[in-house]
């Protein structure tokens, strides 16, 4: 049977790196006493696949990994027991049980918001001015044709135009909310995001100026609409 | 959460981040500020290395149970934050509450292998804590050393406060409480430095006068006060059932070097081998409950969620309940989720059977650890192994599917031949055609022999303490001659040799052997940049050489000089138990290639008796 399950990674966190993240809820799931399934053969690992790789730094509310159990306990059980063996920084928020032709959840993210947090540093007589040019230039940014910034690729480099990317950009308060496109069909950075606006107001861009943080990862539901990762499942009563 | 020492810019910059932030899975959390005494553990290697040391988590646990102490952890910054901090002008810190190590009560510094000294003054001199014992004051922290390097910790004595000598589960308890009355009565450093001294098992080298013949030999080592101990006789656990153990381990992040749970289920080694120092400096052998074992297993598991478990011990086929514990391991904690790490194993119709259990026969290979390539020079060593048995082990294995065998040899042994050096690929061949001898049709295709051999560091405290070391160049060309007779054998395209660098192994028998005339020249080898010795890719020989040269000091008269037994030796203050009598006869029968037999066929009167337990006292209630 097989459930996802939505987790929170904060706090210093943000450092584990997505391998170290596997394998702290392989470890987790065993503490826990759940009873996970394993696959065959000599060496048999538990059967176990995360949705949207995080990047180093940032932190998320929306994450997500799918897992297989031989037997269950309710979403609330499953949630209590994982979150006595979690640290500080990590969190289980809720856990749902999904059809058996679910397709699994890398396979069908689309989809990702984030806030980003313009940090302010110490010393940093300028902060409260970089903050309020990047601010004002939010809402304009949609308005262009394109929006062009170089993308990295492992092979190489090229100027992109990232503006299909964007489904949604404005600001939240003090914060900066962006819905992107994220999976294997197209992938935007929030950092890409991050630098065209810089390029748009004449800031050089730092990345550790910003302090990223995802709030939810999304998939496309039978209207096309895009809908949260537990859409699929059903809480388990 | 504490807040983090590094600030996030330079966490992204550096390679694996997670090794100093802390917060692992089952890290202890305390408040300083409720505590008297503040230790920090170190281990003076990258962090994935120290995490995987068992010797630190039974500290860990022991220490953090007191509710008066907090103990933290701090491991050897890697190279690339190394810099940063260096530059940048940041303390080093501790992992637990992110503190610099300055502000602790006591850095403890485990001693695993000689290479990490470099690595010890890298640790104090990021901390700001002084470099040389004898310019550190009350803001300091005291700076102990243990582990198997402190049985001669004359080399890096100048560097430390306190050694302890021994095993570390019986006196920290009582160095708190004397450290903790001077404390709160206003004691200088140098009253608390004596205090401790008066322990048993410390030592504190600042306490003691050394002088030197005209031949560089020890002329006397003695104590500066009437009231410091002249022998300083090692800490041992009696009784290793009670004695403390991590039911909780730390479980880090990041995959460390060995990630999983162990299980010691036995301290000491019933065998005797003249060449190894473990096997006498842990006299008694003694071995825990296989009840009690099988509860830490099933716990430990469960407080962890590793997927393998392993064993620790010096000669788990001398564990007298192994059959037992393994065959429960497989039946009832294994259970398809955790996988049993088998240690080396003598090889008989029980090993074969749980390895057949445990592993993928295709791929495990069989390991033998003969040393020496011939029976003369192993009865010199006094390695029980004999062909026979090397011959028999195999050849039910190779019945029983497999065909990969590796060997551990070494060389430069103590009155060792060309014929011995010869030796080790002449046992190969023998064992390459017994495998041939068994039909085609019910062998596993062709056989697979990996030997390797490493150059043997005399160590203190073994019969071998007074033996010559071979010179690098002598090790080098008889490698070479290995080699050479390697390709020589019919079966040679079956067979691969290997063998260790001779440089590394060089300076390891300086600082094995060594005494307190080393400390400047280790000192002066860490400020031309070494560190890290023991990774290949930073090792700088020449950096060492022109160390010894700048100090005047010959590395010839450590390693290639013979010693003479009536020469006093640099750790002849420290009382292992095992007789310098014991030694000599031992050095004797070695020259005479006569075999002693280990502790359960006959006692040999070595003197370990006098602690009052372990199999000095079996079946002898």
């Amino acid at each position: 049977m097989k459930v996802r399950i939505k987790y929170t990674k904060s706090g210093h966190l943000k450092f584990i790196g997505h391998l170290d993240v596997m394998r702290f809820f392989q470890k987790a799931v065993k503490r826990a006493g759940l009873d996970i399934a394993y696959s065959q053969g000599f060496s048999p690992h538990q059967l176990m696949s995360f949705a949207a790789p995080l990047a180093l730094g940032v932190t998320s509310e929306g994450e997500y990994f799918d897992a297989e159990f031989n037997s269950l306990v309710s979403s609330d059980e499953f949630v209590r027991r994982f979150n006595e063996q979690m640290v500080d920084g990590m969190a289980v928020n809720d856990v749902v049980l999904l059809p058996d032709n679910a397709k699994n959840s890398m396979s069908i993210v689309a989809g990702s918001d984030y806030h980003v947090t313009i940090l302010e540093k110490d010393n940093d007589a300028n902060w409260k001015i970089r903050r309020e040019k990047l601010l004002e230039a939010v809402p304009h940014l949609l308005e262009k044709d394109t929006i062009e910034v170089l993308r990295k690729t492992k092979k190489n480099e090229k100027v992109e135009d990232i503006k299909p990317g964007i489904f949604k950009l404005c600001i939240d308060e003090d914060k900066i909310y962006m819905f992107l496109a994220t999976g294997s069909e197209y992938n935007l950075k929030p950092e890409s995001v991050m630098e065209a606006l810089c390029k748009e107001t004449g800031i050089e861009y730092n990345k550790f100026d910003y302090q990223v943080h995802r709030i939810e990862t999304y998939m496309k539901n039978e209207q096309g609409e895009l809908v949260s990762l537990l859409e699929s499942g059903t809480r388990i009563a | 959460m504490a807040k983090l020492a590094l600030s996030d810019e330079i966490l992204m910059e550096i390679e694996k981040p997670a090794r100093y932030i802390g917060n692992e899975v089952n890290m202890v959390k305390k408040d300083p500020a409720s505590v008297d005494i503040r230790y920090c553990m170190c281990f003076p290697d990258v962090y994935e290395i120290g995490m995987s040391h068992l010797g630190i988590q039974i500290l860990y646990d022991m220490i953090n149970k007191r509710e008066d102490a907090y103990c933290e952890r701090v491991y050897s910054p890697w190279p690339d934050l190394d810099k940063i901090m260096r530059e940048k002008q940041i303390p080093l810190f501790s992992l637990e509450t992110q503190t610099p190590i300055k502000e602790f009560d006591f850095l403890g510094i485990t001693l695993q292998y000689e290479m990490a000294y470099t690595n010890v003054l890298q640790i104090l001199e990021l901390s700001d804590i002084p470099i040389w014992a004898k310019d550190r004051t009350l803001e300091d922290p005291i700076v102990f050393g243990g582990g198997p390097c402190s049985y001669n910790p004359e080399p890096i004595a100048e560097f430390f406060d306190v050694f302890y000598i021994g095993e570390g589960e019986t006196r920290y308890h009582d160095v708190f409480e004397v450290y903790k009355a001077l404390k709160t009565k206003g004691a200088t450093r140098e009253e608390i430095l004596h205090a401790i001294a008066k322990i048993p098992g410390m030592y504190v080298p600042s306490m003691y006068e050394v002088t030197y013949k005209e031949d560089g030999t020890i002329a006397s080592f003695e104590p500066i006060h009437e009231d410091v101990p002249r022998t300083i006789t090692k800490e041992i656990v009696l009784d290793f059932d009670k004695a403390p153990y991590p039911e909780k381990p730390l479980v880090p992040y990041i995959k460390a070097t060995q990630d999983r749970v162990t299980l010691e289920i036995m301290r000491g080694c019933i065998r005797g081998c003249r060449f190894c120092q473990a096997g006498m400096i842990y006299r008694p052998t003694r071995q825990k409950d296989v009840e009690l074992l099988k509860k830490y297993a099933r716990e430990m598991i469960a407080n962890t969620g590793h997927e393998e478990i392993s064993l620790s011990s010096l000669s788990s086929s001398d564990y007298q309940c192994l059959k037992e514990f393994i065959y429960f391991l497989i039946d009832e904690i294994s259970n398809n989720d955790v996988n049993i790490s088998l240690p080396s194993l003598r090889i008989d119709a029980f090993s074969l059977d749980v390895m057949k259990k445990v592993q993928d026969v295709k791929k495990s290979s069989l390991t033998f650890a003969p040393e020496a390539g011939t029976q003369r020079l192993r009865d010199v060593i006094n390695k029980g192994l004999t062909e026979e048995v090397i011959l028999n082990g195999a050849m039910q294995a190779f019945q029983g599917g497999w065909n990969k065998v590796k060997f551990y040899f070494m060389l430069g042994l103590p009155f060792e031949t060309i014929e011995d050096a010869e030796g080790i690929p002449q046992l190969c061949e023998t064992v390459a055609k017994a495998y041939y001898t068994i039909p085609k049709e019910e062998r596993n295709g062709k056989v697979a022999i990996t030997a390797s051999a490493s150059f043997f560091v005399p160590k203190p405290f073994t019969p071998f303490q007074w033996a010559p070391m071979l010179d690098p160049q002598t090790y080098r060309d008889r490698a070479h001659h290995v080699k050479d007779t390697f390709r020589q054998q019919l079966n040679a395209k079956s067979m691969k040799f290997t063998y260790h660098e001779s440089d590394v192994s060089a300076l390891e028998g300086v600082f094995a052997r060594g005494d307190r005339k080393i400390n400047k020249v280790i000192y002066d080898a860490y400020k031309s940049g070494c560190i890290f010795d023991s990774w290949t890719e930073w090792f700088d020989n020449e950096k060492w050489m022109a160390a010894f040269e700048e100090n005047g000091i010959d590395m010839n008269f450590y390693t290639t000089r013979e010693r003479d037994v009536e020469e006093i030796l640099p750790w002849d203050f420290i009382d292992i138990g095992v007789s310098k009598r014991f030694m000599i006869e031992e050095w004797e029968r070695a020259k005479q290639g006569i075999v002693t037999p280990n502790c359960r066929e006959k006692c040999s009167g070595c003197g370990a008796a006098k602690f009052g337990g372990g199999v000095c006292f079996e079946g002898k209630n």
